[in-house]
């Protein structure tokens, strides 16, 4: 619903909350229902109405248990049968710079102050700690506003006496906290007050006559960030931005201007101003954030507009390009599909107030944020809050490098007349020998945790795989993919225990991210390869059917091995004679390990 | 500004807030006249009021008017300043 898309005007949502309520409620839409416990520390009761607009917006139907006025100490603390019936998925503590307690005064000491501090972080740890072992579940808790007032001026921002320097500190520990617990997740007032404007936020009137901490008209700003992290804890975050290109990541049009008549760079203001959009792009898509242009253009236009010497994003930035003179709504449906992933997941940015009316209109759920100046690019995207960040690890960051380069490859599939066509144009280069050292940990974490690609599950511990590399009885392979989109790593596991002129294969496995590449083809030419040079004859393959390696029960019939046995448990026995055999991968170029220089 | 066009806007507040076209207001009109107009409320009433003709109740005003036809006085008076 546009009028709570950010920004949104905050005295008419306030004016017409209940009609607003009405018409969302009245929406054909299935909602995720969530039971949200507010522990208010001042009044809170606009607050969570205008909360549940926003959850409601985003396909959240929330149940409210609101605290008694400034009751969340003794609600977390020691929770009434009530509340412990109403058993919330998640806990908001609302508090703010007038729920703390004792505050440093001038005559105190350091040490004075340092007890003051432990005092105030007790009582809020032994909170969160009784949320946690009462609720089992997130808390979202805000951190303190800067004060209204600067005792010592200047001073007050670094004297330990002073009260900015205490709220400052405090903040710090609340953000360690954070830091070291899981599912706790901190609600930035304090930026959200500065952003505000310090003064009006914290009108002493609103506190003075109602009890709010701050002032009316920026409660729908403090309900939006907090709907934010919300949204973004179960799973509704955007994933990728749709970006027109003319007037939106840089000024002009380049099939009129021409590529030296765009403005980006650091030439002009407004072509600054294109650029700094283009690097908080850039910033955006470290996060994970999938970036694609959606543009009215030749194809050849946009690339060379992208290619501009000035700019700072280029063509490879992008997973997908639709630049053409097909309607946007098509286009945003083309790259959700290309992506895999929902309407509901895109931003569309474009400063065409046109474009913008006909994909809100055919594609409810995407976000259009009004793009209105350049200047105001930036801020428009940061506080609608699109990407909330409330689980970050640097698994995310390579699991999301890996997906993007998924979603490049299988957008291509589409283009070729035949599969191998299309793996042949991977231009995949694999390289697949006897183990090294520097390998090592990968081979044995990946013996520890694939689980669907692996025909024995056999586990081994870093001493067991060293006492394999060590041995002379085993023949043994790992298999590195590379391709155009990037390096694969070691991707493919085999180890066979050589028994007289027979090779016992106990170990096969691959990661599932290079699946049907014929990976499994190109490790099986080089192992026939090196049992003709170990005098090995046949090669013995075992398949153990667990719960999750189905996928690879026919693996050995694929590869031309004869059935020896199959017992009732589904464990079958396979061979395959290295006599005659023909290489069967002819779309990966094989290469061994680097030779070592003398 | 006039009564009759205090009395307007004051209605088009009532009916948005409460979500109730059929409020009619006059001079004696007070809150348990108004289902929904409780102490919260009132806050939110309050200030949507001064929002809406940019003026501010007096501290001791906001909890002492007896009825809108106080309420609508003070909103005269101060927006003729």
């Amino acid at each position: 619903m546009k009028e709570l898309e950010y920004p949104f005007d905050a005295g008419e949502l306030l004016t017409q909350r209940k009609a607003l309520r009405r018409q969302l409620l009245a929406e054909n839409v299935t909602r995720l229902p969530k039971k949200i416990a507010v522990f208010g520390g001042s009044t809170t009761s606009d607050i969570v109405g205008m909360l549940e607009l926003f959850l409601l917006n985003y396909g959240i139907e929330p149940t409210f248990y609101e605290s008694e006025y400034a009751q969340y100490f003794q609600d977390g603390m020691f929770p009434s049968q009530e509340l412990l019936d109403f058993q919330p998925d998640l806990i908001w503590i609302h508090t703010t710079n007038r729920n703390i307690e004792n505050y440093p005064v001038v005559t105190d000491s350091a040490a004075d102050v340092d007890a003051k501090l432990d005092g105030e972080m007790g009582k809020f740890t032994a909170l969160w700690e009784s949320i946690r072992e009462k609720f089992r579940c997130p808390i979202i808790q805000n951190n303190f506003e800067k004060p209204l007032y600067r005792l010592m001026g200047n001073r007050d921002c670094w004297d330990y006496r002073g009260r900015s320097r205490y709220i400052s500190r405090l903040n710090d520990a609340f953000g360690e906290y954070a830091r070291t617990h899981e599912s706790f997740y901190i609600n930035d007032i304090d930026f959200l007050s500065a952003d505000y404007g310090l003064k009006d936020w914290s009108d002493p009137s609103y506190w003075n006559m109602y009890k709010y901490a701050l002032c009316f008209d920026a409660i729908p700003y403090l309900a939006y960030n907090t709907a934010n992290i919300i949204k973004s804890l179960y799973g509704k975050n955007k994933k990728a931005l749709a970006l027109d290109l003319d007037n939106t990541l840089w000024g002009g049009v380049v099939g009129d201007d021409g590529v030296d008549g765009i403005e980006i760079g650091q030439e002009t203001g407004p072509a600054q101003s294109y650029y700094e959009f283009q690097s908080y792009l850039k910033q955006v898509s470290t996060l994970g954030i999938v970036l694609t242009v959606c543009s009215k253009n030749d194809h050849e236009n946009a690339i060379a507009g992208l290619n501009h010497p000035e700019g700072l994003l280029r063509p490879e930035d992008f997973i997908v390009i639709k630049a053409n003179w097909d309607n946007k709504h098509q286009n945003i449906a083309q790259i959700a599909a290309d992506l895999n992933i929902l309407p509901e997941a895109i931003v569309f940015v474009d400063d065409n107030p046109a474009e913008r009316e006909i994909v809100r209109s055919q594609l409810p759920g995407v976000a259009v944020p009004p793009m209105e100046e350049v200047e105001t690019y930036i801020t428009t995207i940061d506080r609608s809050g699109f990407f909330e960040v409330t689980v970050f690890s640097d698994d995310d960051l390579k699991r999301n490098d890996m997906y993007r380069k998924n979603v490049l490859r299988s957008a291509q599939i589409a283009a070729f007349g035949d599969y191998d066509e299309y793996l042949r144009s991977l231009e995949m280069e694999a390289v697949i020998d006897d183990f090294l050292p520097v390998y090592l940990e990968r081979i044995t974490q990946l013996s520890n945790k694939s689980n669907q690609f692996n025909l024995t599950t056999r586990r081994y511990t870093p001493a067991e795989m060293e006492a394999v590399y060590r041995s002379g009885d085993y023949i043994r392979l790992y298999g590195k993919l590379t391709d155009k989109f990037g390096d694969n790593g070691v991707v493919s596991v085999v180890i066979g225990h050589k028994n007289g002129t027979v090779l016992d294969i106990e170990l096969w496995l691959m990661s599932c991210r290079v699946l049907k590449r014929n990976m499994e083809q190109a490790m099986l030419d080089v192992l026939v390869e090196k049992c003709r040079g170990a005098g090995i004859t046949h090669i013995r393959g075992y398949y153990y059917p667990t719960a999750k390696n189905h996928m690879v029960e026919k693996l050995y019939e694929t590869f031309g091995f004869t059935l020896l046995s199959a017992d009732e448990a589904g464990n079958t026995v396979w061979e395959l004679p290295v006599a005659g055999y023909e290489n069967q991968n002819h779309v990966i170029a094989v290469t061994g390990n680097p030779q070592k220089e003398i | 500004m006039d009564m009759k066009m205090i009395y307007a806007r004051l209605t088009k507040i009532f009916r948005d807030l409460f979500d109730n076209d059929s409020i009619v207001l006059t001079p004696e009109t007070t809150a348990k006249d108004v289902e929904g107009w409780d102490s919260l409320a009132h806050i939110t009433l309050i200030v949507t009021i001064e929002r809406t003709f940019k003026m501010k109740f007096k501290m001791k005003e906001v909890s002492s008017m007896k009825n809108v036809g106080q309420m609508a006085e003070i909103i005269a008076t101060r927006t003729k300043l």
